[in-house]
């Protein structure tokens, strides 16, 4: 018999196969999913439960040689909590509320809590999150990653505003406590460190005293953007939120034209019954639609929208209604209907399967945002790409050095990918940026999924980079806390590659 | 239109068709992980690869260290952060005498065409069952479609692919995976030198192009050249007291 077996010396350059490499438990595998949909990675994923846990993922990564990720309930839009092939440290299952004082507002939290959880647990004493969300499926350790904003930013600032202090597990095993006074630098890297320098163990909040469940909304019509920008400049004093919608698909003199949504707190003198209000029974949103149709299956009606003619309609729609039978009106609404509108409908992301969808949202100042959004519009109906969604922001700046914040404004745009849209879209989305950056414009880890070195390079600053670099070393010498959105961004200044 | 893989394993990247799939994975823009024992070939088209502008990695492998392949398996989708494609071409066809019955060789062939399948594919169809995406191509042979009297191992292992691709097509493909089975006729390749009859034979590479297009297109089952289809369908058609007496 030929001798089928015999086996060749290999040479030794040109072998990529090494000896020490120690692989994870296959069923850890799992695919993790970017809340886009567009992006995913397959990883091993630990779920642990405790501080204890947590350590000993770090202490496997490190026998394994292995990178973390570290995600919380996956609501950033593109790579920002995901990483291929390597741990990802998932922290939703450590969400207990350590303790809660009804007396002064001042909740301690686990980071797997979510800002549901967190609203629930406290508005029936009367205190509501200083800043919220879009959507409350987020964790609390999520939301300090990114420092999340809301629609009350110009007033409140960030999450990280209302952060009293918080634990830091870093990789080495050492666990920071930091706060303005306590590692004041760690502090306001960590915020907004989109994960890099440790893992948030405990957060203790100030939260928002409210005397009613109620908001008064005021909501009317602008029609365009210089329109919309000088009533947000008037209004901003005594609003406690703002937020505008913008119907992309309109041109010429209606270009920028849209909605605004003006909420205030209500006076414990204003709210019959604020115990009633105050009820999470009675923040909820309702189960049906109109009464009658389940939520769950709302989406599948938005689908067949799904496209450029249907989305102008649905547009359209919007403007005209809130032109005419909605403009000028002021409603009272829950904290809660009012915040987290986009929970109303679940999985509503759906109808932008199968290949996902992006958003782009640039912070830009105030004095060069009409210019900068009226062009990004107009580039993208040049491409023929328009947004189904465009979200319209006040915000002031804060003190966190990896900040997106800007005294300006934000534009938050939705585009559906589809299988021919792709390339174009990739090049509309560089042409989004340039626009911004020329308006000395900022962006958003939370959201990003297009943006790349030299523009992070560009509205961060090289001063920005070296210190948050300088942090990364404090905290993570061997550079183990990694995503795909570090690496796509900071490969060099902060992994060690 | 362009390949849809960016990440693909090639085991049995050495020799035949799996080299030549390799190289035109490579000239589309993918990265491959090419594995098969002899680690200087491998090493040799990791270097021709490189030299015409494409991406290679080379882990040398004996498919029958059947252990050694989940840490491999792992190694590869790290160092390429991610799979999209798993081409399982190594096989091996030991020449036989019409008298001979050489366990040793049935061994070997069960060895690398079945078990060899076996520990690399499971591998692949648990990673893309979870992930919903990805394809397995397993390379089987017109040879599993019928029992004839030249190599009755290597058939047999053949059918065994058949069977086992089949059922992790039924277990992953409703979750957006596929799995393509394909079925080459005779290839002009080291391991059919010495074979005397080919009928329609067709070079590696006319091969290679046709099982990736049928792979991009999620395709279940593939005769290579399509004639094979046919062909075997009337093959498999014949009764069994007259098959046995054909010269086959
Ligand atoms: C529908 C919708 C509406 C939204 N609206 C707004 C909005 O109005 N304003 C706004 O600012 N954002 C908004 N977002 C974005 C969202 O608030 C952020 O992406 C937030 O970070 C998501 O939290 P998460 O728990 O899902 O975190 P993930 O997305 O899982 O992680 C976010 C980041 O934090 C890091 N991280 C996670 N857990 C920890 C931890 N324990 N310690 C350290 N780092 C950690 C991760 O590595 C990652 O970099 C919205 C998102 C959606 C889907
Ligand atoms: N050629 C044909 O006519 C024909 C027809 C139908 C089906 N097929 C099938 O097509 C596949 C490819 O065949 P081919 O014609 O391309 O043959 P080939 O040129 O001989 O290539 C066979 C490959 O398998 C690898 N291999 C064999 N034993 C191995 C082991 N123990 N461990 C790892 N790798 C091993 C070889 O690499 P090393 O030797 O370096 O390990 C080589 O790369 C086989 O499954 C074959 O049965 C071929």
């Amino acid at each position: 018999m030929e001798d089928v077996s015999a086996v060749t010396a290999p040479t030794e350059a040109q072998i990529d196969k090494s000896a020490g490499f120690h692989p994870l438990p296959a069923a850890n595998l799992e695919r993790v999913d970017s809340f886009g949909m567009n992006l995913h990675a397959m990883s091993y994923v630990w779920r642990p439960s405790t501080v204890a846990g947590i350590h000993q993922v770090f202490a496997k990564a490190r026998a394994t040689g292995r990178k973390v990720g570290l995600r919380g309930a996956g609501r950033s839009y593109g790579d920002a909590s995901l990483n291929c092939e390597q741990i990802c440290l998932d922290l939703t299952r450590m969400n207990r509320v350590l303790s809660w004082d009804p007396q002064s507002g001042i909740i301690e939290i686990e980071p797997g809590v979510t800002l549901r959880q967190l609203w629930q647990y406290c508005v029936g004493d009367g205190w509501w999150p200083p800043v919220v969300s879009g959507t409350m499926f987020v964790t609390m350790g999520g939301a300090l990653g990114m420092n999340y904003h809301g629609k009350n930013n110009f007033q409140a600032g960030p999450i990280g505003n209302h952060v009293l202090d918080f634990d830091l597990v870093t990789p080495t095993g050492e666990l920071l406590t930091c706060s303005r006074e306590v590692n004041p630098d760690i502090f306001h890297a960590a915020i907004g460190g989109f994960g890099m320098l440790g893992c948030f163990t405990r957060i203790r909040i100030q939260m928002k005293h409210v005397e009613s469940g109620h908001l008064s909304v005021y909501a009317f019509s602008t029609r365009n953007f210089a329109e919309i920008i000088r009533e947000f400049e008037a209004r901003m004093d005594r609003a406690d939120y703002l937020v505008g919608w913008i119907d992309c698909f309109a041109t010429g003199a209606m270009l920028g034209r849209g909605a605004v949504h003006e909420a205030k707190y209500l006076h414990i003198a204003d709210d019959p019954n604020p115990q009633q209000s105050l009820r999470v029974e009675n923040q909820e949103l309702p189960d049906t639609i109109l009464g009658l149709l389940p939520k769950s299956i709302v989406w599948r009606f938005l689908k067949p929208f799904t496209n450029n003619a249907g989305m102008r309609l649905v547009n359209w729609a919007k403007y005209w209604s809130s032109a005419t039978i909605g403009n000028r009106k002021t409603v009272r609404q829950s904290h809660a209907g009012f915040a987290f509108l986009l929970d109303y409908v679940p999985n509503w992301k759906w109808v932008y399967k199968p290949h996902g969808f992006l958003q782009f949202q640039s912070f830009v100042p105030a004095e060069t945002a009409e210019k900068c959004f009226t062009s990004q519009i107009e580039a993208c109906h040049r491409a023929g790409i328009v947004p189904y969604l465009g979200v319209f922001k006040r915000h002031k700046k804060d003190s966190f050095l990896m900040t997106h914040g800007v005294n300006g404004y934000s534009f938050a745009l939705d585009f559906a990918i589809t299988a021919r849209n792709r390339q174009r879209l990739h090049a509309l989305t560089r042409e989004l940026t340039d626009i911004a950056l020329r308006a000395g414009g900022r962006f958003y880890f939370a959201k990003d999924s297009t943006l790349d070195p030299v523009s992070a390079r560009a509205y961060l600053g090289e001063d920005t980079i070296r210190e948050f670099a300088r942090m990364k070393r404090r905290c993570d010498p061997d550079g183990m806390l990694h995503t795909e959105l570090a690496k796509r961004l900071f490969a060099e200044d902060l992994l060690n590659t | 239109m362009p390949l849809p893989f960016k990440r693909c394993i090639v085991v049995g990247a050495s020799s035949g068709m799996g080299e030549a799939i390799a190289r035109q994975l490579c000239r589309e823009g993918a990265t491959v992980a090419l594995v098969a024992r002899r680690a200087d070939e491998l090493a040799r088209l990791k270097g021709e690869i490189a030299a015409a502008g494409g991406k290679a990695l080379v882990f040398p492998h004996d498919v029958r260290d059947y252990q050694a392949v989940e840490a491999l398996f792992q190694q590869i989708t790290a160092h390429m952060e991610g799979l999209d494609l798993m081409v399982y071409a190594a096989g091996v066809m030991p020449l036989i005498e019409p008298d001979e019955y050489s366990l040793d060789k049935d061994l070997l062939t069960v060895e690398v065409n079945c078990m060899g399948a076996v520990a690399w594919l499971n591998q692949a169809a648990q990673r893309f069952g979870r992930e919903g995406a990805g394809t397995i191509v397993g390379i089987s042979s017109v040879a599993g479609d019928r029992g004839r009297r030249g190599f009755p191992v290597y058939g047999a292992s053949k059918s065994f692919l058949d069977a086992y691709l089949e059922s992790l097509r039924n277990r992953i493909a409703r979750t957006g995976a596929s799995v393509v089975t394909v079925k080459p006729g005779p290839v002009d390749t080291p391991m059919t030198k010495d074979v005397a009859k080919k009928p329609l034979l067709i070079s590696a590479e006319t091969a290679a192009d046709t099982i990736l297009k049928a792979a991009a297109a999620s395709k279940r089952v593939v005769y290579v050249p399509w004639k094979w289809r046919p062909i075997m369908a009337i093959i498999r058609a014949i009764p069994s007291f007259i098959f046995r007496k054909l010269n086959f």
